[in-house]
């Protein structure tokens, strides 16, 4: 959209077609007849590529056609006059099929005129109703015509034609193969009627098919082949500039040949060689020939090869485009932000700017800004005045005379200051939370600073993650951005209806830590949690008075939760057993929340870990709205987060120790999982063992095999679990869900089990054996794979080696897997990506075709949904019910 | 409290069915339901008062969490999807219940759907049976016999060549024939579809071919026995019996469903594959699209993934919406599209330029990636959709009501 005096100019629709001789000689400047660019003295040569009239690229140079210096001059077509027809390779195919649908004599389609009339009626018909439906009769047509051997309307007899790959053309006839140049298929092609055109998809006014067979080929202004001048004062010329002094050259030689009357095998060589130069001009990755190189044996990259492909045209430059006031540096996590924050360093501050109109209101604020500078913090680098001038603020020595002349009216572009709001985005952006809005917290060093409860929307961790920050200049843009992308506002995905952000890790050890049963602190110790929470209420009434006031850590945690809040539900340490005791579960696994007090149960990954639904952090986001939520979330994590500083929680190879009966146990686990395998190896050698329905003896063998062994593991894994208590660190972090799972705890204190390799014992490596360390055909468990060792002892030399294994294959998967998702991804963005909700409810894509008549057939927008539900409808009950309770009291 | 209860006047179910009933037009069928078990089955004692303001704040909340005019749902719902499957496994599991049965799951699956290809790398149907049939062991195993396809390879021990006479000798694995449900009998009509003669000699069969006299001859003979069709369905391999609950089903290895659907002691009404063009073809284009749905959950189900169903609809939609399973790519939704610039920009560039440019073809840009391309400020999706209803520029006494940028419907032009 361009502001031209006060009129808005807008694309409305693109139309595409093939280029007329005549179009071309009218657009062109020049005739292009000099193989050569430019002269000894470097200057271009007048006709030739380089021709001024083309446009300009050198700095300081104007256009000798529309005097316009370089970012001006848009660049101009010139042309060649080619010696002979060529035929355009991109065309050759529709060529092909014209040739055979249309008569060779009188040109018109091998269908009967009774028929044709019939069609044109239909096609009328289509044109106006159905286009998609115009298409397909346009191909049927199409088909119908295809290789008849006589002429309905001049009985002529007709042959069939060939085409050799990639632009040569034979008609069959009953001499043999007679080649058709493309002078004559500019004739034939030239015969086709308007209307029969038409009636195969082909549009006459926009693509005669005789301009397919070029006569004359467009030059493209330099600017769109722009040379190059190295260091050392060398010119390198375009690819495209490259090939076109070839087709200029060969065109030339092949007219002084004709008007010298050449014999026709050379004039036909030279016409081929032209043939050649100009279809690879097109495309140089055309089966069947040889691409053209540059010296240094390089193909080159012509037009075709422009467009096309990731870096091409439309991906690369169309439909991604750089931008300006951007930023990307390397992050690191600072919890004393609020969720919506994003830390910025001062140096990128002072570059990225922000357009500010100097109103009565903020013209000493700015003039301010103007005296500091670029180069001082809160400081401007640019003024623009009204009349569209842009001064620069880094070069005058003194500015405050800029600042001085500041009215109502300019534009100070000013630094980036706290409470900008920028878009922050980290790579890959899968879903729309991977780019969000934060509020700028200006602040010393070089990184990006940002909350960890982002870190799972952006899928960021600190180990050396960079991410990029957008400044948005306009007000429209800075509004959209607040209120529909800010952070607060993404906390409920769209996928499942439920917080992707919340505690991970830490966060979620403090808060089981910070609730467990007889958790007990004292009047500074709760005030201290509660202030590094930013809590500014009462305490609350202790729990205990006598001998000492003390506070229970659930009352702590409740200070932070909302006066009303109801919820119930099990924490992730819970036992599944298969009667709940519910308020007097052993392990306090029964989460209690009753207007807003923790009554019951611990605080764990279940309540307010990060990607849990129908969770307590959830039920808060959806009751009390995104504000709210961002206050809880801001708050109680950051006492949390206290509380583990103040606690300390480490955990150690001591964690993992396992007393000697816990080993002797697990020992004999193993000896009995030992026996079994023999058992079942001899059972498979003597023949005994009997095969699964659809698998062979070894299939079966294997798969009990590894039954066995992972059975074993488990069991390990219980035992070693059994003597490992919820105050072992390692078990309280799986436990809660803060991180790992019991398997790794397995791993590492008691075995690490049976290696797979996709899914099976690994079995391959040496001939018959996975390491030569083992014997040929050894089925035995030690010999495929399987670890006794844990993490904590140590591995022996082979079963490190099986590790290892195991470890690669997941190293390969992860790489597979993210080529193969993200293409799926594109995919499924491509073909969905117009699809809307209209005003009138229905879903439709960009052709206004509808795809659903409501959405997800009951209207609900899941991000605005309670897991998928509209309502929580007990919730509703219960708070009504609850009323009369309190009504009835009061 | 006990007095205040005493006051307090309860309103009879009849009037909650009926306030419900009112609300039918206003709220999905899903939230009525619920209701229901909420307000009328739980025994639950309100006041009138109660009652409306619990479904006045019900209907509230629905219409709260409605979607927005111009929300990109498409966007949304592929990146619901995409994003999910960046977490998924690669490898192929077992099936819950059958460990018979390597079945595709996890990425490959999920790509296999959306590619909508001709046949899914591992088809697998689940065959549910009628009342006669299912509740017995014997019975289902019985219908599993129907439908396996048995060939004579099947059911032998070995067979042999008798060059002298120039026989094929087929020893048959009684145990075999006796789980599959065949005699002998079944061998020897089998056989007689061949020329030949064919003779018995207890689980021995003698089959002498007609006019074979060289070896050559009797080997090709010799396969042709051996893929000799004596029961079953043809493209299930291999029939499995399960307990599913308290009735037994069949899972196969294979798919043909028009022809398991003729099979006596089939439940029609349930049987499945996962096989989408089948069902498309036998079942209609609402079943695939149903199919597409149950697939895609089923595998981000396994894999643990959390995925709003309606974005699985909506792609199961889009697929299935022209009356033909379509493929999310450059054969299916994305090369039917009428833009020109955003089927360049996907994929195949030059071809889609030069078929636009023969065609003569317009690119009216109302798509997001036309959009993008040539640079407008906003796409006509989300806040982008909103358009002005004055002449900018004129003189406000001249301005009529007239859209400027295009009217959004426009068909109505």
């Amino acid at each position: 959209m361009m502001l031209l005096g006060g009129m808005f100019k807008k694309i409305r629709a693109i139309e595409f077609g093939v280029l007329n001789p005549d179009m071309i000689r009218k657009m062109s400047v020049t005739a292009i007849i000099t193989a050569d660019t430019y002269d000894e003295d470097g200057m271009p040569i007048r006709s030739g590529l380089m021709d001024r009239r083309l446009g300009t690229i050198e700095p300081g140079v104007r256009c000798e056609t529309c005097g316009n210096p370089v970012g001006l001059c848009p660049g101009h077509f010139g042309h060649i006059e080619l010696a002979r027809p060529v035929i355009h390779v991109e065309f050759v195919k529709v060529i092909h099929q014209l040739l055979r649908a249309t008569c060779r004599v009188c040109g018109r389609l091998l269908i009967p005129e009774s028929e044709l009339e019939r069609y044109r009626e239909r096609m009328e018909r289509y044109r106006k109703r159905w286009k998609a439906l115009s298409l397909k009769l346009a191909e049927v047509i199409l088909k119908k015509a295809l290789d008849v051997s006589e002429c309905p309307h001049c009985h002529a007899r007709q042959y069939k034609v060939k085409l050799e790959k990639p632009t040569t053309f034979y008609e069959e006839r009953e001499e043999g193969p007679v080649r058709l140049l493309p002078t004559e298929i500019r004739e034939r092609l030239e015969r086709i009627p308007d209307e029969d055109l038409r009636l195969i998809g082909i549009d006459p006014e926009k693509a005669r098919p005789e301009w397919f067979v070029l006569t004359v080929l467009p030059v493209p202004p330099v600017t769109v082949r722009p040379s190059i001048t190295l260091e050392s004062g060398v010119r390198s010329e375009d690819d495209l500039t490259h090939k076109l002094v070839d087709i200029i050259r060969i065109n030339e030689r092949l007219r002084e040949n004709i008007e010298a009357g050449a014999p026709q095998p050379i004039i036909e060589d030279l016409w081929e060689l032209l043939q050649y130069h100009i279809t690879t001009y097109f495309d140089n990755e055309v089966p069947g020939i040889p691409p053209a190189r540059h010296r240094s044996g390089r193909p080159l990259r012509t037009l075709a090869q422009r467009l096309k492909g990731k870096e091409g045209r439309f991906r690369g430059s169309l439909s991604g485009k750089r931008v300006d006031f951007s930023a990307r540096t390397v992050i690191s996590p600072d919890p004393n932000l609020s969720i919506n924050e994003v830390g910025v360093p001062v140096d990128i501050a002072k570059i990225l700017t922000v357009p500010e109109r100097v109103t009565e209101w903020n013209l000493e604020e700015m003039k301010a800004l103007v005296i500091n500078g670029p180069f001082v913090y809160p400081g401007a680098n640019y003024v623009i005045r009204p009349d569209g001038r842009r001064i620069d603020l880094r070069f005058p020595k003194d500015r405050t005379a800029i600042a001085e002349a500041l009215r109502p009216g300019y534009i100070v572009e000013r630094h980036l200051r706290d409470g900008d709001i920028v878009l922050f985005n980290r790579q890959p952006s899968l879903h729309r939370m991977s780019m969000m809005a934060h509020k700028v917290r200006v602040l010393p060093y070089k990184t990006f600073r940002l909350n960890l409860l982002v870190c799972p929307p952006y899928n960021a961790d600190f180990d050396g993650d960079e991410m990029n920050l957008h400044v948005p200049q306009s007000e429209e843009a800075r509004a959209e951005a607040r209120i529909l992308m800010l952070v607060q506002e993404q906390i409920l995905s769209p996928r499942y209806g439920g917080p992707i952000m919340g505690a991970l890790h830490d966060y979620i050890t403090a808060a089981y830590l910070l609730t467990s049963k007889n958790v007990l602190l004292d009047r500074e110790k709760a005030s201290q949690i509660l202030i590094a929470g930013g809590y500014r209420g009462d305490l609350p009434k202790p729990a205990i008075i006598k001998p000492k006031e003390l506070w229970t850590g659930k009352q702590v945690f409740s200070a932070f939760l909302f006066p009303g809040l109801d919820y119930t539900s099990r924490a992730s340490i819970c036992l599944k057993c298969s009667e709940c005791l519910k308020e007097r579960c052993p392990v306090d696994a029964y989460v209690v929340v009753r207007n807003g007090q923790l009554l019951a149960g611990v605080i764990d990954k279940a309540s307010i870990g990060a990607e849990r639904t129908e969770s307590l952090l959830h039920k808060i986001v959806k009751v009390y709205g995104t504000d709210k939520a961002r206050i809880f979330m801001d708050s109680c994590f950051k006492a949390l987060l206290y509380l583990l500083d103040r606690h300390g929680f480490t955990m150690g190879l001591d964690s993992l120790d396992l007393p000697e009966e816990a080993l002797e146990q697990i020992k004999s686990v193993f000896s009995k999982a030992e026996k079994r395998v023999r058992e079942l190896l001899d059972a498979y050698h003597s023949g005994k063992l009997e095969s699964q329905p659809g698998k062979t003896l070894e299939e079966t063998l294997e798969l009990r095999l590894i039954e066995v062994l992972a059975d074993a593991r488990d069991e390990a894994g219980r035992i070693a679990s059994k003597y490992l208590g919820l105050d072992n660190e390692a078990v309280i972090m799986t436990q809660t869900g803060a991180r790992g799972n019991i398997v790794n705890v397995t791993q590492m204190s008691a075995c690490l089990g049976q290696q797979h390799l996709r899914g099976e014992r690994i079995h391959r490596g040496y001939s018959q054996r996975p390491l030569s360390h083992f014997k040929p055909n050894d089925l035995g468990i030690r010999a495929r794979g399987f670890v006794f060792s844990s993490f904590k002892r140590g591995l022996t030399p082979t079963e490190f080696f099986f590790h290892a294994m195991t470890g690669r294959e997941g190293l390969v998967d992860t790489a597979v897997r993210t080529s193969q998702s993200g293409y799926m991804q594109r995919r499924l963005i491509n073909a969905l990506q117009d699809v809307h909700v209209e005003y009138d409810e229905t879903v439709r894509n960009a052709e206004n075709v509808i795809v659903q008549f409501r959405y997800g057939e009951d209207g609900v927008d899941p991000a605005k949904s309670y897991h998928g539900r509209p309502v929580i409808i007990d919730y509703i009950i219960n708070e009504v019910v609850r009323r009369r309770h309190e009504q009835g009291k009061g | 409290m006990s007095k205040a209860k005493a006051k307090l006047d309860f309103v009879t179910l009849d009037l909650v069915r009926k306030r419900l009933g009112e609300l039918r037009d206003l709220l999905p069928a899903s939230l009525i339901r619920e209701l229901e078990d909420k307000l009328v089955n739980s025994g639950i004692k309100l006041t009138e008062e109660e009652l409306d303001l619990i479904l006045r704040r019900v209907l509230e909340e629905y219409e709260d969490s409605l979607v927005e005019p111009g929300e990109a749902v498409g966007t949304v719902a592929a990146q619901s999807l995409g994003e999910p499957s960046t977490q998924m496994t690669l490898r192929t599991f077992h099936y819950a219940g059958v460990r018979e049965f390597d079945i595709t799951l996890g990425l490959p699956r999920l790509i296999e759907i959306v590619d909508a290809r001709r046949t899914p790398s591992t088809p697998i149907m689940v065959i549910y049976l009628d009342e006669r049939h299912r509740h017995d062991r014997e019975k289902a195993l019985e219908v599993a016999q129907r439908i396996e396809y048995t060939t004579i390879e099947n059911v032998i021990k070995s067979i042999e060549l008798d060059l002298a006479t120039f026989t094929i000798v087929l020893e048959l694995d009684p145990e075999i024939l006796e789980n599959k449900g065949l005699t002998v009998d079944h061998i020897t009509r089998a056989l007689q579809r061949l020329k030949g003669e064919v003779s018995v000699d207890g689980y021995t069969v003698y089959f002498t071919p007609a006019n074979v006299t060289d070896l050559i001859k009797l080997r090709k003979i010799r396969d042709r026995v051996l893929g000799l069709k004596l029961k079953g369905i043809k493209g299930i391999r291999r029939v499995v019996v399960r307990k599913e609950g308290d009735e037994y089903t069949l899972v196969a290895e294979g798919s043909n469903l028009s022809a398991v659907l003729n099979v006596d002691g089939v439940d029609p009404t349930r049987t499945t594959t996962n096989d989408i063009h089948e069902i498309a073809e036998v079942l209609g284009i609402e079943a695939a699209r149903n199919a597409i749905i149950n697939e895609m959950v089923r595998v981000l189900e396994e894999q643990g993934l959390d995925v709003d169903i309606r974005h699985i609809m909506l792609v199961a939609d889009i697929m299935t919406m022209t009356g033909k399973v379509r493929q999310i790519g450059r054969h299916g939704v994305s090369g039917e599209k009428e833009s020109v610039l955003a089927k360049a920009a996907f994929e195949v560039t030059v071809k889609h330029l030069v078929d636009a440019a023969v065609r003569g073809a317009k690119d009216e840009l109302k798509g997001v990636a036309e959009n993008v391309i040539v640079g407008s400020n906003l796409a006509p999706i989300g806040s982008g959709m909103v358009q002005l209803l004055v002449r900018m520029g004129a003189p406000l006494g001249e301005r009529k009501n007239e859209v400027v940028e295009g009217d959004v419907k426009s068909d109505s032009k």
